[in-house]
């Protein structure tokens, strides 16, 4: 994201001996990139197979899984296995309590920490960077040490063995995308910031019609972000629900293995329905991912 | 809970509020009651220093956070520091016991357990995960065809994580059905019992660990296009090799990312939990993690008291090992502020 200010000798006066020729990395060092591809191919085995066995696994028998070992070769085609998984439990009650505690969430993060990543990127005041850097020291914290007394502050809201104590706090700021969004505003040219008040734009409109809409990159990165964490968290509910109505889905499959912990073809097609969701939102936002991770870089 | 509460939720049940909902009445009551006051406030104050409103605006975008880190950080963390000197049990009131449960905590064999697991876990996998990360960011930097796949294909793992991701592990780990096991017979040798073995479910834990590597193997990719090219350019001119290149140009570029990961790697090594309590502290405890232990006294056992120290325990342990990763690597992060300019190109932030 760095633009470079070009230096002079590299502009016309440049000489054009010195550049490489733009030819492709494997045809200046065959054997290298043979050694490589075959790394690359090992590695990709490595980190595919234990994935690709996980659905052949869902689809057989319970036979099928004592014979089978390593193999990933489908020799059954046991569908029944994923209508088992969404029937022999509340599944989509389950599925339903993920959803309410993974988007209600990443709206909240996304307000609250854009918010306030604009003020401490662009309303440079007095005391604003001591508070910037109490907001960084916090991402020191452990979440553990505040666990015990949060636990007994949504005791004494009446919130316990319900979906608020996961969804609630999201609204209030989170120091690590506090900075993601500072970082990305900054970036952002200042001008855009005069023009605004010069038309007597309110700070607030002028966050929330000029600075917000640009941020559309960091709102993208962020959500997934916060998509795969709140969706695959675990030790909120483990602390707040008690009761099977509230349980989310990973919460439900602890449970489920806890109990079930022989039946694999079962839980597997279970944790192949929840990473489902996982693997889509890869799928469709592969390049944020990759380029949006930019501006999660110490720089 | 709180008599007051209460007495809200009654009135809220009496006006017909869906039970669902009945706990966030109190909650939203507060909450607006807090905002008309804040926003009364900060009109005043406009109205008083009408050229402030830079200021003003400030502390209002923060204000959410600023009531979240008071609400949800300080209070909690100043309420625990009384709790962890008290026994309570969340029924009956907490009795004050002074450092009891510290001094409980230092001769408690399983909190000993705890800690080397723990620390073991952190000390082995964080350096491992950094490293394999660096080297397949470096890896998957070159510029092959196809190279993307591969990009796809190994960042895959990471999708599945938490509960999913430990269920699935034990079974490629189980002994007699397992996958990992059966890839060994093939070639001859007789796998051990994994999760099974109290010596083995450690290291097992840590293998598992290095399967998701690819969510920092993407950190590292972004940081290395982020390098300018032009001070490859520049090197090469002066004859510089691939090899130098690296250690002199790559590795310094990207060592604040690589302390950044290091440091977050770190800290959430230190909070491993859902493997401990998956597989139920692992045989002879030994996958006691820390974070497991603190979870099974506060919430199993109701021993609100004996689990805040423990927490206290491993706020300090953090903090200390945060230290002594961010002073140990000083000398070898360069950051481009230090240097004015000096070693690197101008370059502007745009």
């Amino acid at each position: 994201m760095a633009v470079l200010v070009e230096s002079p000798q590299r502009t016309a006066a440049e000489p054009r001996a010195v550049r490489r020729p733009d030819r492709p990395f494997w045809r200046r060092n065959l054997v290298l990139t043979i050694v490589l591809y075959v790394v690359l191919a090992l590695g990709s085995l490595a980190f595919v197979y234990p994935f690709l066995w996980m659905v052949a696994t869902s689809l057989r028998s319970l036979a099928g899984v004592g014979s089978a070992g390593a193999s990933i070769w489908p020799r059954e085609f046991l569908w029944a296995n994923y209508s088992r998984a969404v029937t022999s439990f509340p599944f989509w009650r389950y599925a339903l309590n993920s959803v309410l505690t993974t988007l209600i969430p990443i709206v909240g993060t996304v307000f609250s920490c854009s918010l306030a990543g604009f003020a401490f990127a662009r309303l440079k005041v007095r005391f604003s960077g001591i508070v910037f850097a109490v907001v960084l020291a916090t991402m020191l914290l452990p979440g553990e040490v505040t666990m015990v007394p949060q636990f007994m502050l949504f005791n004494n809201l009446g919130m316990i063995d319900t979906l608020y104590p996961l969804i609630l706090p999201a609204f209030f700021g989170s120091p690590f995308y506090i900075f993601l969004f500072r970082q990305f505003f900054a970036r952002m040219p200042a001008e855009l910031a005069d023009a605004a008040v010069v038309d007597g734009c309110g700070w607030f409109r002028m966050f929330l019609l000029v600075y917000f809409p640009l941020a559309r990159p960091a709102v993208v990165a962020v959500s997934i972000l916060l998509f795969m964490g709140y969706w695959n968290n675990f030790l909120g509910p483990a602390i707040y629900i008690n009761s099977d109505q509230w349980k989310t889905l990973p919460l439900a499959l602890a449970g489920f293995q806890s109990v079930n912990g022989t039946d694999t073809p079962l839980l597997m097609a279970t944790s192949v329905l929840i990473t489902l969701p996982c693997l889509v939102i890869f799928f469709f936002a592969q390049k944020q991912i990759t380029n949006g991770i930019t501006f999660t870089g110490g720089r | 809970m709180n008599p007051t509460i209460g007495w809200i939720r009654s009135l809220a049940e009496s006006w017909g509020v869906p039970a669902a909902l009945v706990p966030l009445v109190p909650f939203l009551i507060l909450l607006v009651v807090l905002y008309a006051v804040i926003g009364l406030a900060a009109y005043g104050a406009k109205r008083k220093w009408p050229r402030a409103d830079k200021t003003i605006a400030f502390w209002l975008f923060i204000s959410p956070w600023l009531i979240g880190f008071a609400v949800f950080t300080v209070g909690p963390m100043v309420s625990s520091i009384y709790v962890s000197l008290t026994s309570w049990d969340l029924i009956t009131p907490p009795r004050f016991v002074g450092f009891a449960n510290y001094s409980e905590a230092f001769s408690d064999p399983r909190v000993g357990q705890a800690l080397k697991v723990t620390l073991l876990y952190a000390v082995i996998s964080v350096p491992l995960q950094t490293a394999l990360a660096f080297l397949v960011a470096l890896l998957m930097n070159v510029d092959l065809p196809g190279i993307r796949l591969f990009r796809t294909i190994w960042y895959l793992p990471s999708l599945v994580s938490g509960v999913a991701q430990m269920v699935l592990f034990l079974w490629v780990f189980n002994p007699q059905y397992g996958l990992a096991n059966d890839v060994l017979a093939k070639v001859g040798v007789q796998g051990p019992g994994w999760f099974n073995d109290a010596s083995w479910a450690l290291p097992t834990v840590i293998l598992m660990s290095l399967w998701t590597v690819g969510g920092a193997m993407v950190i590292y990719l972004a940081g290395l296009k982020d390098v300018p090219s032009n001070l490859y350019e520049a090197a090469a001119l002066d004859g510089a090799g691939v090899t130098r290149l690296f250690w002199h140009i790559t590795l310094p570029q990207l060592s604040p990312i690589i302390l950044f990961n290091a440091l977050t790697g770190i800290i959430g090594a230190l909070q491993i939990f859902t493997q401990g309590f998956i597989a139920t502290g692992g045989p002879k405890d030994s996958l006691l993690f820390f974070v497991y232990y603190l979870y099974d006294n506060a919430f199993q056992n109701f021993r609100m008291g004996y689990a805040s120290a423990l927490a206290w325990i491993l706020f300090v342990i953090i903090l200390a090992l945060t230290a002594v990763t961010a002073r140990g690597s000083s000398f070898a992060v360069y950051y481009e502020s230090d240097q004015g300019g000096r070693r690197r190109p101008r370059v502007r932030k745009g």
